[in-house]
């Protein structure tokens, strides 16, 4: 699957419930699925911190994927995390550095990505960019 | 007192919905709503008889200058200050605090010198001071708290000495709601000459606040924790002390005489407003202090406490729920966390049913540190809000309880 076509099956996932506390419930199902990050990669080296959850993201590069795993200590935040790793997990570095996430906007929760409410979710995605972007620069200098 | 029904009707966000549900606000440890007076009174300082103050000949400026200064003699009477000219505007407690932290520190404080904060300060009353600190070699020493988030106040008289230049302490806990014992705390300086600041920003909202009572000798508030306009605060300061300290900020307002060789500044209190001040919202700022004052501070103080103990007696039978500040002497704020669930979690359900808390470490993580916690969900009450309200936040938590359990 197309990174777009996982972005429209979570917007279609979603788009099954009016109600906040259903789409929450789906967001703590969908965290309780994402394969827990190993304890000793829980330190400061992996920690992006927000002053609202904290959230661990690590990367393993196998020379041509990225694949990351993740947690936050609040449920609901690790739910996003968990979809943010299906939509970007398993892709080239050159992927995740084009691609356009636009399935936060439209499931209703960009405002768990505003720069001022400091979930560590925004710096995520801005970290798993950098990553990225470093894997893909390490590749062109081989 | 009037009815709660008319206090409500005089804020008209009050009467707003979110999500489809009416709005529970237990965010006004934040940021306090604005009555229809207040939103009156700065709309009409725009639509009427906007001119910038103290500079023009004209009739607007005439009308915005006197407005501003009657502005200021309200909140010189409201806290009782002998003088209007001990009356600082600034852009808020933050800003009072650093304005207090350069002068004072300027003129006073040298290497080797020690400033008294309290663990329960506000990250506003002790990054300046640390500031401070590091500029001039000096060091701050820290009242420490029991497990009730009350200071320790043996400790305190342990700290004074002969090195210590100034005592800054909160009146109130942001994140705890802890009333602090300041007339103790400053009678014990005084008898060593050393004065006090006291960051009013969550007390100055709840009861009187007398300063020739409470004898401190800086105090500091933000207007819009005290239902007034955001971007405007007070810092008041004795009138033998303000005339000792050097200016904060230069420009314009600030000065008598200025030549390229020297400046010579102005006299209380103008000496520390440089460029404009905000003059809408010390405006609007005054309209707030009518209408508290309208309301009764008495009054305020009297059905706060119920309200606070109607939702310590509620929450306090919640299975699994643990309240951070248990003094006996609080004001109407309740920090909590439900066992095993993240206060962010909390806060994003409670959102989704109307209901506005804080959640976080307030800006004050040495406090959340002393008790081991990441932070708390914070519900802080004023009088416009009913134990109807406090019932919806019960019904709310035991949703989240379901939802996370």
């Amino acid at each position: 699957m197309t990174i777009s076509e996982i972005q429209d099956n979570i917007i279609d996932e979603f788009s099954l419930f009016d109600d906040w506390m259903d789409k929450y419930n789906l967001l703590i199902d969908m965290g309780k699925d994402v394969p827990p990050i190993d304890p000793k990669y829980k330190i400061k080296d992996f920690l992006i911190e927000g002053c609202q959850s904290k959230v661990w993201l690590r990367p393993d590069f196998d020379g041509c994927l990225i694949t990351f795993t993740a947690d936050s200590d609040a449920i609901i935040t690790r739910g996003i995390v968990s979809l943010l790793i299906k939509v970007l997990s398993g892709r080239t570095p050159g992927e995740i550095i084009s691609t356009e996430l636009y399935f936060i906007d439209r499931i209703g929760l960009r405002q768990n990505l505003s720069p001022t409410r400091s979930n560590g979710l925004l710096s995520m995605v801005r970290q798993m960019k950098l990553y990225a972007m470093a894997y893909d620069a390490k590749q062109k200098q081989n | 007192m009037k009815d709660i029904a008319e206090i409500r009707s005089d804020f008209p966000i009050l009467e707003r919905m979110v999500y489809g549900k009416p709005l529970v606000y237990f965010d006004n440890g934040a940021t306090t709503q604005k009555p229809q007076s207040v939103i009156d009174s700065v709309n009409d300082v725009l639509t009427s008889y906007n001119g910038n103050i103290h500079r023009g000949v004209h009739y607007l400026s005439d009308m915005s200058s006197e407005a501003f200064e009657n502005a200021r003699q309200k909140v010189a009477s409201f806290i009782n200050a002998e003088k209007k000219e001990e009356i600082i505007f600034t852009s808020g407690t933050t800003g009072s605090i650093n304005t207090l932290a350069f002068s004072f520190g300027e003129r006073y404080v040298k290497s080797g010198d020690e400033i008294i904060i309290s663990y329960l300060e506000h990250h506003a009353n002790i990054v300046p001071w640390q500031m401070l600190c590091e500029r001039k070699g000096a060091l701050l020493k820290v009242i420490p708290i029991n497990e009730n988030g009350g200071i320790i106040i043996e400790e305190y008289y342990k700290l004074l000495s002969s090195r210590t230049k100034l005592v800054s302490v909160t009146q109130v806990s942001n994140a705890l709601g802890t009333i602090l014992p300041v007339a103790e705390i400053i009678k014990a300086a005084h008898q060593m000459n050393i004065p006090v600041m006291v960051d009013g920003a969550q007390g100055i909202q709840h009861g009187v606040v007398d300063v020739e009572t409470m004898d401190c000798d800086f105090y500091a508030f933000s207007g819009h924790k005290v239902y007034g306009p955001t971007g405007i605060g007070i810092l008041y300061g004795k009138g033998k002390w303000l005339s000792e300290l050097p200016p904060y900020q230069g420009g314009g307002d600030m000065v008598d005489k200025v030549t390229f060789e020297k400046t010579t500044y102005n006299q209380l209190p103008f000496k520390f407003e440089a460029g404009t001040m905000n003059y809408p919202g010390a405006i609007g700022l005054a309209a707030a202090l009518d209408y508290v004052t309208g309301i009764g501070r008495e009054n305020i103080s009297v059905r706060e406490k119920e309200l606070l103990q109607y939702a310590t007696e509620k929450l306090t039978a919640i299975d699994g729920l643990r309240i951070y500040g248990t003094s006996a002497n609080k004001i109407s704020t309740i920090s909590f966390l439900l066992r095993g669930i993240h206060q962010y979690d909390t806060g994003m359900v409670l959102d989704k049913m109307g209901i506005a808390v804080r959640t976080g470490t307030h800006c004050a993580q040495p406090v959340m540190d002393y008790f081991g916690i990441d932070g708390s969900v914070r519900a802080s009450f004023c009088f416009y809000n009913t134990t109807e309200e406090i019932d919806s936040l019960v019904i709310g938590i035991e949703k989240v309880k379901s939802m996370f359990a």
